[in-house]
């Protein structure tokens, strides 16, 4: 670990080996205690719903074939969910409510647009917090305790106080989304624009630049690499607000509506589709924002 | 920053002081009660209160002073915020639907009381605790059983960071449909929701103690077990108190989020999604405040314990 740096780098094959390893060994752990929850969870419905009304005698292996297909499992196993994420994919036109990726694409809109006004909202804010004293000492207090409060939990208000205003569809869970992802970055970004030694600044100063150009040269390259990890965290929470808007307004278009759909009508497979589904979104967005923090960060040199 | 203090605390307190009176009469004015059309007069005067309100604030945040002064802004800054939402939405005669004026807020929450107390028992003191309790207390059992396994630690690690990136609160429907509507199912999202961050953040703990400190022990001839209790679990503590002050919060928002999903007819989360689909607003905001202010004492309890437990470490100590 602390010798990494250090050490000059191994073989790409020997580090593949090294983590990858694992990582593999722990997912096919976790597969085989997957399956033998699938079994132990669904035995007793197997035996109730399907071997005891057949009338013939069974074996252990007619159950545990039971177990893992059946129509409405307690806990599905894990090739019935790929093949349900799988056919919800393909069999379905895509603008077809049965088709995934429909759901995605409206909850990746609104997390999206959701996420890019946080982000604005929070730069801004993180400015102005920045070159006024009486901000910082009003406000910033006040969104630092906001994040030990559950926010979420006014989401239901936004959506009726939007609602009353004429405003449906995208704009109220978007608004949710951003004023989820906009904590983190304002509080990252008014760090990091204060991250500039006294010295950085002080030449800023004899050079007789104005507050834009200390700014825009200086304040904001050095808080690059506060606003990054910001950002991830902000994406994160603006997919977890894009979904819970989706439940108080009954929308039906969306994965937070798949996922409360899927609970009404106890479809198991839709939900667990569904969660596989959002989980791959969460991880393509941070994987988005990885890629460009690595980007925009590939000139600069680790001290 | 320019020394603005030609003027001593003392004035500025005179100020602060004098503008809160003149808050006061204005709140008497027939219009700010609602009794009356708002006249020409009464907006001149709110207008003329505003910029005082901005000016006090500035003047407050001007005090080159110690902590308590930055707390003291935000404490001033709130309270007109309250003042300036109270007289405008009654001015206004803005609809309760929109947003209820603070009074009717504060009205609600006390002619609801015995309603919210039981929310607050079903979601915080049953759901969120126990959820709370078992996923930091899980997190930290294993990330320990683990630490002398770094096979298991190289596979569960990059895991368990990736769960960071995954809206885990969507596994609600899952653990209703598992554990019932009652409470135990929210605590089952909790635990989930809880359990990794404490399990990432134990493990960087345990990496955190110096090497000196550790060649140390090591001439001591001290024992695996000995180290661990001695120097690697204080000097985790700060990484440890971090994932439980972030798990507060993860847990209010996980039971609350859960209740969305499904619940028996009392809990926070249930009632502010029914109150809010029959437009019963101030209760809403009742049972948010209530919310609120939980996870506030929560977080400030979690700082003193801090405080009181690894008062030596140097992140605390310069405090």
């Amino acid at each position: 670990m602390a010798t990494s740096s250090k050490a000059p780098p191994a073989p790409l094959a020997t580090r593949a080996w090294e983590q990858g390893l694992p990582v593999v060994v722990m997912v096919l752990m976790f597969l085989l205690v997957w399956y033998g929850g699938a079994w132990g969870m669904n035995a007793s419905g197997a035996i109730e719903r399907v071997l005891e009304p057949s009338g013939n005698p069974w074996t252990w292996q007619d159950l545990l074939a039971t177990t893992l297909n059946m129509e409405r499992p307690v806990l599905p196993a894990p090739h019935q969910i790929a093949l349900d994420f799988w056919s919800s994919l393909v069999d379905w036109p895509i603008d077809s409510p049965r088709n995934l990726l429909f759901h995605v694409a409206v909850t990746g809109e609104t997390t999206l647009v959701g996420f890019a006004m946080g982000t604005v909202l929070g730069l801004v804010l993180s400015v102005l917090i920045v070159h006024s004293r009486t901000l910082d000492r009003a406000l910033l207090p006040w969104i630092v305790a906001s994040q030990t409060v559950p926010v979420l939990a006014i989401a239901p208000i936004v959506l009726v106080i939007l609602g009353s205003l004429g405003l449906e569809g995208l704009a109220p869970k978007a608004v949710i989304a951003m004023y989820l992802s906009f904590f983190p970055v304002t509080v990252a970004m008014v760090q990091g624009l204060r991250s500039p030694q006294v010295i950085e600044t002080e030449m800023m100063h004899t050079y007789a630049a104005t507050r834009w150009q200390a700014l825009w040269l200086l304040r904001l390259p050095a808080a690059l690499p506060f606003l990054f990890p910001a950002l991830r965290v902000g994406i994160a929470a603006s997919l977890v607000g894009a979904m819970v808007a989706e439940l108080p307004t009954g929308a039906t278009a969306g994965l937070g509506a798949r996922l409360l759909t899927g609970s009404y009508y106890g479809n198991t497979l839709a939900i667990w589709s569904a969660l596989v589904m959002s989980s791959l979104l969460g991880l393509v967005l941070t994987t988005l924002v990885a890629l460009t923090e690595h980007l925009a960060m590939r000139n600069r040199r680790q001290p | 920053m320019k020394p603005r203090l030609s003027m001593s605390h003392p004035a500025t307190a005179t100020a602060v002081v004098a503008s809160l009176a003149a808050a006061s009469l204005l709140f008497l004015h027939p219009a700010a009660q609602g009794s009356s059309p708002p006249t020409a007069l009464f907006w001149l005067l709110l207008l003329a209160l505003g910029a005082i309100a901005l000016w006090t604030i500035r003047r407050v945040a001007a005090i080159q002073g110690t902590h308590f002064d930055g707390v003291l802004t935000a404490a001033l800054f709130g309270l007109w915020v309250l003042y300036f939402w109270q007289v405008l939405v009654v001015a206004f005669e803005v609809p309760r639907v929109l947003l209820p004026a603070p009074t009717l807020i504060v009205q609600s929450l006390m002619d609801n009381y015995a309603k919210l107390w039981g929310d607050f028992t079903q979601t915080v003191l049953k759901a969120v605790c126990i959820g709370w309790l078992l996923g930091s207390g899980l997190g930290f059992a294993v990330a320990v059983a683990i630490d002398r396994m770094p096979f298991l630690q190289r596979g569960l690690l990059p895991l368990a960071s990736l769960t960071s990136t995954v809206p885990l609160v969507a596994v609600a429907p899952i653990a209703v449909m598992w554990f019932g509507f009652e409470w135990p199912s929210k605590a089952a999202v909790v635990v989930l929701m809880t359990f990794f961050p404490m399990l990432v953040s134990t493990l960087a703990g345990l990496k955190a103690s110096g090497k000196l400190e550790r060649e140390l022990m090591y001439s001591y001839g001290a024992s695996y077990s000995r180290t661990l209790w001695s120097l690697r679990l204080p000097s985790a503590m700060p990484f440890m108190f971090g994932a439980l002050k972030v798990n507060a919060t993860l847990a209010l928002i996980g039971a609350i989020v859960a209740e969305f999903f499904g619940s028996p007819t009392v809990g926070l989360g249930f009632r502010i999604s029914t109150e809010a689909s029959r437009m019963n607003m101030s209760l809403v905001w009742g049972a948010i405040v209530v919310a609120a202010v939980t996870g506030s004492l929560a977080y400030a309890l979690l700082v003193q314990l801090e405080r009181r437990a690894a008062f030596w470490h140097p992140s605390i100590r310069g405090k």
